[in-house]
C-alpha cells in the first residue's frame, strides 16, 4: 500500500513535468486549473478506474469525462503517461493539425470521452453515458471532473438535478475546489457556497477531501462504489497552480503558459517537491 | 388533414420497433411534440428530462457517445433557441447521430403567440457544422424523412407543425433532393414545411392569371438540392421562396446564397420580415403574413410585374 502512493506520487510529479514542459512549448493554455486537478486524475486512471489504455474504446470501461475542458493539458500528460498515446504527441498541443486541441475534442483523440471547454456540457455528457450504462445494465462508471467556477453554469443543476432523479449511482461526481475563477476568489465572483448543502439537498452522497491526498481520494472513490440509487459527489478541496510555489493560490496563472525561465524554476520545485 | 407532429410520434414507433438503440427523450412537452406513444409502447427507453431543455441535449450527446440513438423533441422555439450552446458544443461539434426535433415552428402555432413560435430556429440551425435540416411538408413526408434519419451518421434537425394540413405528397422523402410538384415557365416557387401546401395553391391561382409557376417541395433545407435548384433558375429566370421563417438566414437565404454564386437570377423571399410572431389564430395569422394561397399568389403576380 505505501509502496503504491510512493509510486502515485513519482506519476504525480511526471505529470506536472509534462504539463508545464508542453504548455511552455504551446505557448498557451492554462496551467493553474491543470496542475490543481493531478492527483483526481492520476488517482482515477492509475488506481480507480477499469481502464485498459490500450483499448481505449473498449465498450466496458469506466468513462473519465473532463467538463472542466481547460485543465485538459493534465488529461493528455495522463493519458500519454498510461500508454493510450506516445509522449512526444504531448508537444504538438495546440498546434494546427494536432489532435490535441486546446480543448478535449473526442473526435480527433482516442481517450477523449466527450469534447468539452464550453463549461457544463461534460457534465450533462456524463449524465447521459451513464444512463446509457443503466439502460444496458452493463456496470461501467463514469467519472466526471467540473470545475468550482464551473457551478456558476445553470446547466450543472440541471444536469445534477437529472442525475439525482434516475438514480444514477454510476456517475461520480468530483469538483476541483481550488476556490478561484478567472475574476478572482469564487466566493467574490459569485458565491456557489455552502457546496455540500447544495448538493446533499439535490440528493446526492456527497464527501469532501483533500484533493492532494491520494489515501482520501481513492478513499472517497472506492466508497462511491458501494453507493446504491444516489449519485456521488467528491468536492476535492484543492490549491491551484499546486507544486509550483509562485503559481499556487495565484489567479493570475489561471490561464498563462510558463515562460522559459518560470519553466526552469517550476521544474526545479517539483523536483526537489516530496 | 394531418399534422406533422404526428407523423414523428408515429415514426418513432416504427424506429423503436426495428432498432433497439433508439431513445427518445423530451423536456415535458411529450404530449404536444407527440414523443408521448413512444413513452407508451417503450418506456424504458423514453427520459423525460423535465424543462431543461439544454441538459436534454446533452444527455442525449452523452448517451449517443455510448452507441444509443437518441431522438430528443420540444418546441422548435426552446430546442434551437434555450438549448443553442449545448447542440453547438455537445452534438454538432461532435457530429454525433443524435436527431432534434422541433415540433410547434411556424407562427402556425396561432394563439400562444410571439414567445413560442419558432421563426429563426432554421437560421440557428443553418449556421452549424454537420447539422442537416428537415422541414417536411405534410404528415407524409415527415413520417419518411423522420424514419431516413436512423441512416445518418451525423445530427439532424426536424421541424414539424403543430396545426393539421392537408396530406398530399406520396411521402417519397429522399434526403438533400427536392421534389418538383410542378412545372411551369415563368418562375420557380421554392417552398418548405407547412407552407408548401399553400404554395400548390398558389400555382394554381396563378395558373388562372396566366402565370405558369414550377414548384420545388425543399424538404432538405439544408444540404439544399443545388443541382435542381440550379436547373429549374436556368429555366424560369425568376425565384420566389417561402417560409413559415424570417427571411433572414433560412431557406431564403440557402437559395439566395447557392444562386447568387452560381446562377443569378431575380429572387423573392417570402417569409417573416425580420419580426416576431404574435397571437391571433392560425388562419388569422396566415393572412397577415401573407401565407396563404391568395397572399402568395398576390406577392408573386406583383413582383413578377415589375422583374
Amino acid at each position: 500500500m505505501k509502496e503504491e502512493m510512493e509510486e502515485l506520487k513519482k506519476i504525480a510529479k511526471e505529470i506536472r513535468r509534462d504539463i508545464l514542459l508542453m504548455l511552455n512549448v504551446a505557448g498557451s493554455g492554462h496551467v493553474g486549473g491543470s496542475l490543481s486537478c493531478v492527483e483526481i486524475l492520476v488517482s482515477l486512471y492509475f488506481k480507480v478506474m477499469n481502464y485498459d489504455p490500450r483499448r481505449p474504446s473498449d465498450k466496458d470501461r469506466d468513462r473519465f469525462v473532463l467538463s472542466k475542458g481547460h485543465a485538459v493539458p493534465a488529461l493528455y500528460a495522463v493519458l500519454s503517461r498510461a500508454g493510450v498515446f506516445p509522449r512526444n504527441m504531448l508537444w504538438t498541443l495546440r498546434k494546427l493539425g494536432s489532435p490535441l486541441q486546446g480543448h478535449p475534442d473526442a473526435k480527433y483523440l482516442p481517450g477523449i470521452e466527450a469534447s468539452t471547454g464550453s463549461l457544463a456540457h461534460g457534465l450533462s455528457q456524463a449524465c447521459g453515458m451513464a444512463l446509457a450504462g443503466k439502460l444496458d445494465k452493463n456496470p461501467f462508471r463514469v467519472y466526471c471532473l467540473v470545475g468550482d467556477g464551473e457551478m456558476d453554469e445553470g446547466l450543472v443543476w440541471e444536469a445534477l438535478l437529472s442525475a439525482s432523479h434516475y438514480r444514477l449511482d454510476n456517475l461520480c461526481v468530483v469538483v476541483d475546489n481550488n476556490t478561484l475563477q478567472i475574476d478572482g476568489r469564487c466566493r467574490d465572483v459569485m458565491n456557489i457556497y455552502p457546496l455540500e448543502d447544495k448538493f446533499k439537498a439535490f440528493g446526492l452522497y456527497t464527501r469532501s477531501v483533500d484533493g492532494h491526498k491520494f489515501s482520501e481520494l481513492i478513499g472517497a472513490f472506492e466508497e462511491a462504489k458501494k453507493n446504491k440509487g444516489f449519485p456521488t459527489v467528491i468536492i476535492a478541496r484543492t490549491v491551484k497552480g499546486k507544486g509550483v510555489s509562485f503559481m499556487e493560490d495565484k489567479v493570475e496563472y489561471h490561464g498563462v503558459a510558463p515562460t522559459d525561465e518560470e519553466l526552469k524554476k517550476a521544474l526545479e520545485e517539483i523536483d526537489e517537491g516530496d | 388533414m394531418k399534422a406533422t407532429r404526428d407523423a414523428y410520434g408515429d415514426a418513432l414507433l416504427e424506429l423503436g420497433r426495428k432498432y433497439k438503440d433508439v431513445v427518445v427523450l423530451d423536456a415535458d412537452l411529450a404530449g404536444s411534440t407527440r414523443s408521448l406513444k413512444f413513452k407508451e409502447a417503450f418506456p424504458d427507453r423514453f427520459f423525460d428530462m423535465g424543462i431543461a431543455e439544454a441538459n436534454m441535449v446533452d444527455v442525449s450527446a452523452g448517451l449517443a457517445l455510448c452507441g444509443k440513438r437518441p431522438y430528443a423533441s420540444s418546441f422548435a422555439v426552446f430546442i434551437t433557441g434555450r438549448a443553442f450552446e449545448s447542440v453547438r458544443q455537445s452534438v454538432a461539434y461532435q457530429k454525433l447521430p443524435v436527431v432534434l426535433c422541433g415540433s410547434h415552428g411556424g407562427v402556425n402555432v396561432g394563439e400562444d403567440g410571439g414567445s413560442h413560435q419558432a421563426v429563426l430556429d432554421i437560421s440557428l440551425m443553418r449556421t452549424l457544422p454537420n447539422m442537416k435540416i428537415v422541414v417536411p411538408a405534410d404528415y407524409n413526408e415527415a413520417y419518411t424523412a423522420v424514419l431516413s434519419t436512423i441512416k445518418n451518421d451525423g445530427p439532424v434537425y426536424i421541424r414539424t407543425s403543430r396545426a393539421k394540413s392537408p396530406v398530399f405528397t406520396e411521402g417519397d422523402f429522399v434526403f438533400g433532393r427536392g421534389k418538383v410538384l410542378r412545372k411551369g415557365k415563368d418562375v420557380t416557387l421554392v417552398a418548405c414545411g407547412f407552407l408548401v401546401w399553400y404554395a400548390l395553391e398558389a400555382a394554381k391561382l396563378l395558373e388562372k392569371e396566366g402565370i405558369s409557376a414550377s414548384l420545388i417541395d425543399m424538404a432538405t433545407v439544408k444540404p439544399i438540392d443545388e443541382e435542381m435548384l440550379y436547373d429549374f433558375a436556368k429555366s424560369t429566370k425568376r425565384v420566389v421562396t417561402i417560409e413559415e421563417h424570417t427571411v433572414l438566414g433560412g431557406l431564403g437565404s440557402a437559395v439566395a446564397e447557392f444562386l447568387g454564386e452560381n446562377y443569378p437570377v431575380k429572387m423573392k423571399r417570402i417569409g417573416m420580415p425580420d419580426v416576431f410572431g404574435e397571437s391571433g389564430s392560425c388562419d388569422d395569422l396566415l393572412c397577415k403574413f401573407g401565407f396563404n394561397a391568395t397572399g402568395i399568389s398576390m406577392a408573386v403576380k406583383e413582383w413578377l410585374g415589375k422583374n
